[in-house]
């Protein structure tokens, strides 16, 4: 059972990076509407720009941050780069970002490779390494954006690059508590079949074909298994909730904010049912930024909740679910947050 | 446990447009002009409600009719 506790450590600030151009959502098929989409999958519109890549985004997510927090630079002891759309299959895009950021030499720096879970899988991985107060302070950057090769805009994600600063404080009471979780046997759940080793890229990959769906795509393209997603999600997301708060006996109904990966309307709101939530404590970015994958739960607390929390203790459940298939939960307090305005490229 | 007769009603009711008689037992729904892929996705989400049953696209797909998926809800339980 991975259920882990780290203390000492606190969320000093959150900043979010997106393309200045918003994309109005259309369906791409004729078996259903623009507003049947936008009625199930709950998403607008969303950001959408072949501009930028994700560590573009997330760059400039940072900068803004690190000057809103005031932080010295030199203080940065670590960078975690949470993507699936890195700027290079190697070398890693933390590297990079180390450089390009400005962060000293003596600075450890890496990316995990995972989606919809991937901001609690790095917050969970960076705690560990800070709460033994050898690192004090450690940005997590997460999010996806521009794709290997152009393909069409999909209507479900939107781009967006986000920073988390994290810093160490030495008191018991800033505590993090995770439950995490793989089932890799739906692994072709949501997959890029192209680009990595197991299938070597052929000049024929980049030919667009027809797909079961109806749609055309090229081997660089995710292709989704939308039900099973969906079936995975409702089920997990709630039960991993439950069994954190029952491991460590805590009331989760008392806490102030459910932020979920933001898959899509229907599936969330499924979730919230079951949670028997109120709609006040389950925020929402989806409907103007889309699915957002590793950046959806910083997003939203970005998006919906500045203004609200900065000046308060708030008590959250974060939790991921998706590609993998792979989830975390954490529960964790706010308090004296910086949250950064949204940063448009 | 639910009977096919309440099975067929729920199944009925995730559909907007369509006429709940329209929805019977052997009905074909892959071939009901409303049903899509968010259709199929109110569907599960009914079945995990009522059932407590995680049903996939495989048993979405290769249900002919509503009672064939309904016999895949009960060999679950």
């Amino acid at each position: 059972m991975a259920f882990l506790k780290f203390d000492k450590v606190r969320i000093a600030g959150l900043s979010a990076g997106v393309p200045k151009n918003v994309m109005s959502t259309v369906s791409t098929t004729d078996k259903y509407s623009d507003d049947d989409f936008i009625k199930t999958t709950g998403v607008r519109q969303k950001r959408y720009s072949n501009d930028f890549t994700t560590s573009d985004l997330s760059f400039a997510a940072t900068e803004k941050l690190i000057a809103d927090l005031g932080w010295d630079k030199a203080e940065v002891d670590a960078l975690v780069f949470v993507t699936q759309t890195p700027d290079y299959i190697l070398p890693a895009t933390s590297c990079i970002l180390q450089d390009r950021l400005g962060l000293k030499r003596d600075c450890m720096a890496f990316d995990i490779s995972l989606g919809c879970s991937g901001w609690v899988y790095g917050l969970c991985s960076l705690l560990g390494l800070m709460s033994g107060g050898a690192i004090r302070k450690a940005l997590l950057l997460a999010g996806d954006a521009r794709k290997q090769a152009f393909e069409e805009p999909d209507q479900l994600f939107g781009f967006a690059g986000t920073a988390t600063a994290l810093e160490y404080t030495g008191k018991e009471s800033d505590c993090f508590l995770f439950n995490m979780g793989t089932d890799g046997s739906g692994y072709d759940a949501i997959i890029k079949q192209v680009g990595g080793t197991r299938n070597q890229v052929t000049a024929e990959d980049l030919i667009p074909k027809m797909c079961e769906d109806g749609r055309m795509r090229h081997g660089f393209q995710t292709r989704m298994k939308g039900m099973d997603v969906f079936a995975f999600g409702i089920t997990t997301a709630p039960k991993s909730i439950k069994k954190l708060a029952e491991h460590f006996g805590f009331d989760w109904t008392s806490y102030d904010y459910f932020v979920f990966h933001q898959a899509n309307f229907k599936m969330n709101e499924t979730i919230r049912a079951k949670l028997k939530l109120t709609e006040e404590q389950v925020p929402y970015s989806l409907h103007d930024f889309g699915n957002t994958s590793s950046a959806s739960i910083p997003i939203t607390i970005v998006t919906q909740l500045k203004g609200k929390i900065e000046n308060r203790k708030t008590k959250f459940i974060g939790c991921g679910f998706g590609v993998g298939l792979s989830w975390g939960t954490v529960a964790f307090e706010t308090d004296n947050i910086v949250i950064s305005d949204l940063v448009e490229l | 446990m639910k009977t096919l007769e309440e099975f067929v009603a729920l199944f009925a009711e995730q559909f907007d447009d369509t006429d709940p008689s329209e929805i019977k037992a052997d009905t074909v729904f892959h071939d009901l002009e409303e049903y899509t892929s968010l259709t199929a996705l109110s569907i599960i989400a009914m079945i995990d409600e009522e059932f407590d049953v995680t049903v996939k696209g495989d048993d979405m797909k290769s249900s002919v009719t509503v009672e064939d998926l309904y016999n895949k809800v009960i060999a679950k339980l």
